[in-house]
C-alpha cells in the first residue's frame, strides 16, 4: 500500500469518526442556542437514552410475550425510548428551566451540572448498571466495493454512522435557518424578554428545543453504544465534544459538524504521524490541545457569532 | 385629531377604554412595593403618555400590563387591567399579544443576531391568518420605516440605536396590535430621530388606529405628541389630564419640562411644594 493511501485511508477513518463527535456536540448547540446555557446534562441524556433502548429490549419480551428476535421489538423500544427523552425534556423544562427564568447563565449551568448527576443515576437506578452490548444490524466491517477499487479499509458502520449523522445534522441546520419554529428559537437565544414580549411562547419553546436534543441524544447513544458497548462511559462522550464546540463554535450548527470533522481528522493524523514520536497515545489528549490554541486564537470558534456590544 | 380641550377624564373613561387599569398594585420579591394603586385608561385611538421621574413606576405599569412582570419576579397583588373589556391580568405575554396589545421595551431588545427582516417576522409569530397577510403587514412596516427596508438583510446588533428603536416598534406593529405599549422610545437617540418616530408613531396612529400608551421621561416631546397624559411619582398617579393642558400646567412644566414661567424657584421651595402634594395625592 502506498503512503499516499494509507494517509487517505487514515483521513478517512478520522472524517468518519468526526462525524460522530459532531452529533454529540449538536445536542449541547441546540440547547446552547436557545438557553444560552452549556447543558453539562448532554452526555448523561446521551446515557440514559442509550440504557433506556436497551432496557427496552431486555424487558420487553417478558412484558410483551414477543418473541425475543421479533423486528417489532426493535421498533418498539426505539419508539419506547422516545417517549422516555420527550418525558425527560418535558420535565426539565417544568421541573429545571421554568422556575429559573431571567437568571444568569451561571445559575442555569449550575442547575444542568446537578441534572447531570440525577440523570445517570435515575438511568441506572432504573436499568441496573451492568454493561450491556447494543446491536443496530450493521457490521464493523470493511467495505468490500471501496476495498477493491481504492484499495482502503473503510468501515461499513462508519459509513452508516456517518450518514445518519449527516442527514441529523444538515436537516436540523435547515430547520433552524428557515423554519418559523426555528426562527423563534433564535430569537429566544438572543433575548428571553424580547421573545416573551412578542409572544413567543418560552416554555413551548424550550420544550421542543430539550425533545429535539433528547433526540439527538437518542441517536448518538445507540451509535456510540453499538460501537463501545452501553455503559457509564457513554457520558464521557460528551467530553469529546467540548474540543468540538470550541472549534466550531457554541452556537453554530455547521460549526459543529467542521469542528467534529477536524478534531476526528487530525485527531487520528496526529496518532498515526505524531504518535510514533512520542510513545503513542496522541489521539486522547490531541483535540484538547487544539481547542486550547483555538481559544487563544479565536475563543468564538470557526462559525461563532461574535460577541456584539454596542457602545 | 386631538381631544377638545374641555373633555374630562371621565368623559374620555365614558367614551369606551380600550385599556382599563384600575387600582394596580405591584410588589417585587414579596416585599418591594413599587405600584401603590395606579389607575389609568387608554381610549380607543388615542395616544395616551406616562410621564415621571425614573423609578416612578412607569416601566412596572406597562410591564404589569403587557404581563412581563412575572418574569422578573414582580406580581400584581391589588387591582385589574382590563383590555377591550376583558380581564388580563392573569394572562401570558403571548395570550395578550394575541389579543391585539404588545409592548416595545426599554432599551429596543432587538434579536442582536437576527437580521432586521427576520426580527421583524419574528414578531408575527403569534399570528395564524396565513404567509400572505404576514407579507402584507411586512410591506406595511416597510412603509412607515423605509430605512428598515434598506437594511433588512442586516443583523439587527450592527445597525444603529434609531434603526433599533424603529426595528422593535416594527417587530411589535408585525403581530397586527389595536394597543402598543411603548417603554422610553426616546431612550438614548439623537433629537431628531426621536423626532422622526414619534411623527411615525402619530401617523401609525391616524391611518393604522394604533392606540399607544407611552412611557417617556422626556415629557415635552411626549405630551406634544399625545392626547392624554398621566404623570406617576413613587408609584402614584399624581396628576393627569388632556396633554395640551398639562403641558401648560405650572407644576409639570415646573418639575418635568424644566421651564419656570417666573425664573428658577429655590429646591427648598420644590421640596416643600412636593411633600405637600404627596399628603394630597
Amino acid at each position: 500500500m502506498s503512503e499516499l493511501q494509507f494517509f487517505a485511508e487514515v483521513l478517512t477513518g478520522g472524517l468518519l469518526s468526526g462525524l460522530l463527535y459532531a452529533l454529540v456536540a449538536l445536542g449541547f448547540v441546540l440547547i446552547y442556542k436557545a438557553s444560552g446555557v452549556f447543558n453539562f446534562a448532554q452526555g448523561a441524556m446521551v446515557f440514559f437514552a442509550a440504557l433506556t433502548y436497551v432496557g427496552c429490549l431486555e424487558k420487553l419480551p417478558r412484558w410483551t410475550g414477543l418473541a425475543a428476535d421479533s423486528v417489532l421489538l426493535v421498533w418498539l423500544a426505539l419508539l419506547l425510548a422516545l417517549a422516555a427523552m420527550l418525558l425527560l425534556a418535558l420535565a426539565i423544562e417544568r421541573l429545571v428551566l421554568r422556575p429559573l427564568v431571567n437568571q444568569p447563565p451561571q445559575t442555569l449551568f449550575m442547575a444542568t451540572i446537578g441534572l447531570a448527576y440525577f440523570i445517570e443515576g435515575l438511568a441506572q437506578g432504573v436499568w441496573g448498571a451492568n454493561v450491556r452490548g447494543l446491536e443496530l444490524g450493521i457490521q464493523d466491517v470493511p467495505m468490500d466495493w471501496v476495498l477493491d477499487h481504492t484499495g482502503m479499509i473503510v468501515s461499513r458502520f462508519d459509513l452508516f454512522a456517518a450518514g445518519v449523522a449527516a442527514t441529523l445534522v444538515t436537516g436540523l441546520a435547515l430547520f433552524f435557518r428557515h423554519s418559523r419554529v426555528g426562527r423563534a428559537l433564535r430569537a429566544v437565544a438572543d433575548d428571553h424578554q424580547a421573545a416573551l414580549s412578542v409572544g413567543i411562547p418560552l416554555a413551548t419553546i424550550w420544550r421542543i428545543v430539550w425533545a429535539i436534543a433528547g433526540f439527538v441524544a437518542l441517536v448518538s447513544g445507540l451509535i456510540w453504544g453499538a460501537r463501545n458497548g452501553v455503559q457509564f462511559a457513554l457520558t464521557y462522550t460528551a467530553l469529546k465534544a467540548l474540543p468540538v464546540l470550541i472549534l466550531g463554535g457554541f452556537e453554530s450548527v455547521p460549526g459543529a459538524i467542521v469542528g467534529g470533522l477536524i478534531v476526528g481528522a487530525s485527531e487520528k493524523l496526529a496518532e498515526v504521524y505524531i504518535g510514533p514520536w512520542v510513545g503513542g497515545g496522541v489521539e486522547s489528549w490531541f483535540p484538547y490541545m487544539l481547542a486550547l490554541l483555538f481559544l487563544l486564537i479565536r475563543p468564538e470558534g470557526l462559525f461563532g457569532e461574535k460577541h456584539m456590544d454596542r457602545v | 385629531m386631538s381631544l377638545p380641550a374641555s373633555s374630562t377624564p371621565e368623559q374620555v373613561r365614558a367614551g369606551g377604554a380600550l385599556l382599563d387599569v384600575n387600582n394596580l398594585e405591584v410588589i417585587y420579591d414579596h416585599v418591594i412595593l413599587v405600584l401603590k394603586g395606579v389607575s389609568l385608561s387608554v381610549p380607543k385611538g388615542r395616544v395616551v403618555a406616562l410621564l415621571g421621574a425614573n423609578g416612578a413606576g412607569k416601566s412596572t405599569t406597562l410591564k404589569a400590563i403587557s404581563g412581563l412582570l412575572r418574569a422578573e419576579r414582580g406580581e400584581v397583588t391589588k387591582g385589574s387591567v382590563e383590555f377591550k373589556g376583558h380581564r388580563v391580568d392573569r394572562l401570558t405575554p403571548g395570550e395578550l399579544v394575541r389579543l391585539g396589545a404588545v409592548q416595545v421595551m426599554e432599551g429596543r431588545h432587538c434579536f442582536g443576531h437576527l437580521t432586521i427582516e427576520e426580527n421583524l417576522l419574528t414578531g408575527a409569530h403569534t399570528r395564524r391568518d396565513g404567509h400572505a397577510q404576514v407579507q402584507r403587514s411586512l410591506a406595511m412596516v416597510y412603509d412607515y420605516f423605509p430605512r428598515l427596508k434598506d437594511k433588512r438583510g442586516t443583523q439587527a446588533g450592527y445597525s444603529s440605536g434609531g434603526e433599533q428603536q424603529m426595528c422593535a416598534i416594527g417587530r411589535a406593529l408585525m403581530a397586527n396590535p389595536e394597543l402598543l405599549l411603548l417603554d422610553e422610545p426616546s431612550m438614548g437617540l439623537a433629537p431628531q430621530v426621536v423626532d422622526e418616530i414619534f411623527a411615525i408613531v402619530r401617523t401609525l396612529n391616524q391611518r393604522e388606529c394604533v392606540s399607544f400608551l407611552l412611557a417617556e421621561q422626556n415629557a415635552m416631546v411626549a405630551l406634544r405628541n399625545a392626547d392624554f397624559g398621566y404623570v406617576l411619582e413613587n408609584g402614584r398617579v399624581v396628576m393627569e389630564g388632556v396633554a395640551a393642558e398639562l403641558a401648560a400646567n405650572e407644576d409639570v412644566k415646573e418639575f418635568y419640562l424644566g421651564l419656570a414661567a417666573a425664573g428658577r424657584k429655590s429646591y427648598r421651595d420644590i421640596k416643600h411644594y412636593r411633600r405637600r402634594k404627596r399628603w394630597l395625592a
